[in-house]
């Protein structure tokens, strides 16, 4: 297998002239990358893996104890920890299922054939290339109060939108909603295409209506597609940070990464935070797992 | 069951003028075969019947209704495609089930059983009902497309080419049970194919299409026996008609420029006799024998098992002739022919219209 995927080297090539192998031109490529992940993302996983049994502060010079299953005793316990998923979690859904309607919808409305498709297309795709801190700071201004164009145009007023409680996960989920719709767009889009023109027309002389149609036919061809899309975007969701982070500070906006850096980086309970963070990891396994078994699933079908 | 009328059909598609003021009339219950060669509007019509495609101008009739502005739905017709248009992901069973589970017109459900039982022992896919569809062969898949077109009853039914996906065997046996399903629920079947051999061996009616235009309506035989042009001459049987340019002089058929002579005993008009002429003559109405008039060279020889097919040279012309195959013929062989004199149809040489049809 990994022998066929290899091509040979063409032996008037000037790295082969320079005395290199195939195996060595594979080596100079690959090695460096592997380097960078076993440095920066394998090394850290595994030594947080041993930090989470200790009470290790990076802050202190104090003794490090190792205290075993403590921590994770300590997070599971904690109510506020488990706020913090609830609120994740309420964040995930809406942020989804909104993407998954707008994108899904804006898909719909672009699968035909309409003037300026391509370009319509591309920039709605614009969002998506945005970076997420760029795109909180200036949807806070699009939220201020007493400024922001949002206000103004639903005539709302002085509408708080980030420093009321109740409503700054929203506005958080909105923006985005706003930003990630594209993508769901983009993906279904392709899946949209893809459904064969003479089954619409095969549905259409059986005299199905629109609906029974789009239930029937349209969503179970696009469905692989579309949780593909729904696994991305949901674990994205769940480790959103930035976007949260820079939009607001309300504790009903708290959202497991935010508890978690504040925890790591403000507290220094590196120990404890070690642990949080293997919890969070764990969670989205499961729920990729899952996913990934329904995906299955529709494939089969 | 349904009366179908096309008057004056024209479709347009950007610059290509795809059918031309075409009119067509199927009666209730006939089996009507549309022929012609790829692209000559066959499917197009079908479309236009079907309320896919809306026409550039004219009207379509059904049972003496204008159902120009009517929907695919409204038409309550059922189509089958070459490419079988089975709905993925769903077993045969619900597949048959789709067209009778809308929710605008709610069928029963112990109808619906009974419905796609009484269509499954009809097409002979009983034990194929719990199968997916894409576990199906293309023969099962053509006999599940038309199983959804039985169970709905529909006024009538349209058939884009349901059997040129299918290899030779299949496609004979389908050829005869489609044609036995038509007579037994005593449908309208419009059927699209560019295969004259269906059209022959299926149609109550045949209409040959050429580049958008219906050049010949008529019964199998009167088709095949009577061609109205060169076109269908040459297009329908197999092998096709032979057309040789000649001109008719004294109740003879002379062949330029002075190839072979030939009598003729057909109708004469006025006028046949001073104008150029293409003959035609069937293969079938060839013969070869020892006596006969006509000296000419064989030029190939297909066995076909009932009969041979030999292709003969005379002079720059060549003719087809089938002769039974127990006939002892090499290539190269020198023969002499004739032809059934009753039996040539001619052709103005400039139009390509029977001398029969014209005026």
């Amino acid at each position: 297998m990994a022998t066929a995927v290899l091509t040979t080297l063409d032996p008037k090539s000037r790295a082969a002239s320079r005395g290199m192998s195939d195996l060595a031109i594979r080596n100079l490529f690959i090695i460096p990358t592997i380097l960078f992940l076993i440095i920066f993302n394998i090394f850290p996983l595994l030594y947080s893996l041993g930090y989470s049994f200790t009470d290790f502060r990076a802050s202190g010079t104090g003794q490090t104890n190792f205290v075993g299953l403590q921590n994770y005793r300590t997070l599971l316990n904690d109510p506020f920890i488990w706020n913090n998923f609830a609120i994740t979690a309420k964040y995930v859904i809406v942020s989804v299922v909104g993407q998954v309607l707008v994108g899904f919808g804006t898909a719909m409305l672009l699968n035909r054939s309409i003037p300026f498709k391509g370009l319509l297309t591309t920039l709605l795709l614009l969002p998506m290339m945005l970076s997420m801190a760029v795109v909180g700071l200036f949807w806070k201004l699009l939220y201020d109060p007493s400024f922001g164009i949002i206000n103004y145009a639903l005539g709302l007023g002085t509408f708080e939108w980030l420093s009321n409680p109740s409503m700054a996960l929203y506005a958080v989920a909105i923006t985005d909603i706003w930003m990630w719709s594209p993508f769901v767009m983009l993906l279904s889009l392709a899946g949209l295409s893809a459904v064969p023109k003479h089954l619409y027309e095969a549905a259409a002389i059986d005299r199905a209506g629109p609906f029974y149609t789009f239930f029937r036919i349209t969503l179970p061809l696009v469905a692989p597609i579309l949780m593909i899309a729904i696994i991305f975007r949901t674990m994205e969701a769940f480790k959103t940070f930035d976007l949260a982070y820079v939009l607001t500070s309300q504790p009903t906006t708290e959202l497991i990464s935010i508890r978690l850096y504040k925890m790591a980086f403000q507290e220094w309970q590196t120990g404890l935070s070690c642990a949080f963070a293997y919890i969070v990891l764990i969670m989205v396994l499961a729920i990729t797992n899952i996913y990934v078994k329904y995906l299955n699933k529709v494939k089969e079908r | 069951m349904a009366h179908i009328q096309l008057k004056n059909i024209t479709k347009v598609f950007g610059r290509h003028t795809a059918l031309k003021n075409l009119n067509l009339e199927i009666e209730d219950g006939q089996f009507f075969v549309l022929l012609g060669e790829t692209g000559a509007g066959k499917t197009t019509t079908l479309r236009l019947v079907a309320g896919l495609e809306k026409p550039t101008s004219g009207q379509i009739f059904i049972d003496g209704v204008d159902v120009g502005d009517w929907g695919a739905a409204e038409r309550d017709v059922a189509l089958v495609l070459q490419q079988y248009s089975l709905y993925p992901r769903y077993t045969v069973r619900e597949n048959l089930e789709f067209p009778l589970k809308s929710k605008i017109r709610r069928v029963p459900d112990d109808e619906i059983k009974e419905r796609v039982a009484r269509a499954a022992r009809t097409l002979r896919i009983e034990h194929l009902l719990e199968r997916k569809t894409d576990r199906l062969s293309g023969g099962e898949m053509q006999r599940v497309s038309i199983g959804r077109a039985i169970v709905r009853k529909p006024r009538v039914f349209l058939m884009d080419e349901p059997l040129s996906a299918l290899d030779a065997k299949l496609r004979e046996a389908l050829r005869t049970e489609l044609k036995d399903l038509q007579r037994r629920l005593g449908a309208t079947f419009l059927f699209v194919t560019h295969d004259q051999i269906e059209a022959m061996s299926m149609g109550d009616r045949v209409g040959v299409l050429n580049h958008g235009h219906l050049v010949q309506t008529g019964t199998p035989k009167e088709i095949y026996d009577n061609p109205r042009d060169t076109f269908v001459a040459s297009f329908v049987g197999s092998p096709p008609m032979n057309l040789i340019d000649g001109s008719l002089a004294g109740g003879r058929a002379v062949i330029a420029p002075k190839t072979f002579e030939l009598p003729y005993e057909g109708a004469v008009k006025s006028g046949a006799n001073d104008r150029p002429l293409t003959f035609g003559i069937r293969p079938e109405d060839v013969v070869i024998e020892a006596g006969a008039p006509v000296p000419a060279t064989v030029h190939d020889v297909e066995n076909h098992g009932v009969e041979k097919i030999v292709t003969l040279r005379v002079g720059e012309n060549t003719l087809r002739a089938t002769v039974p195959a127990s006939t002892q013929v090499e290539v190269e062989q020198d023969v002499r022919f004739a032809w059934n004199p009753k039996k040539v149809a001619l052709f103005d040489k400039h139009s390509g219209i029977s001398l029969r049809h014209a005026g």
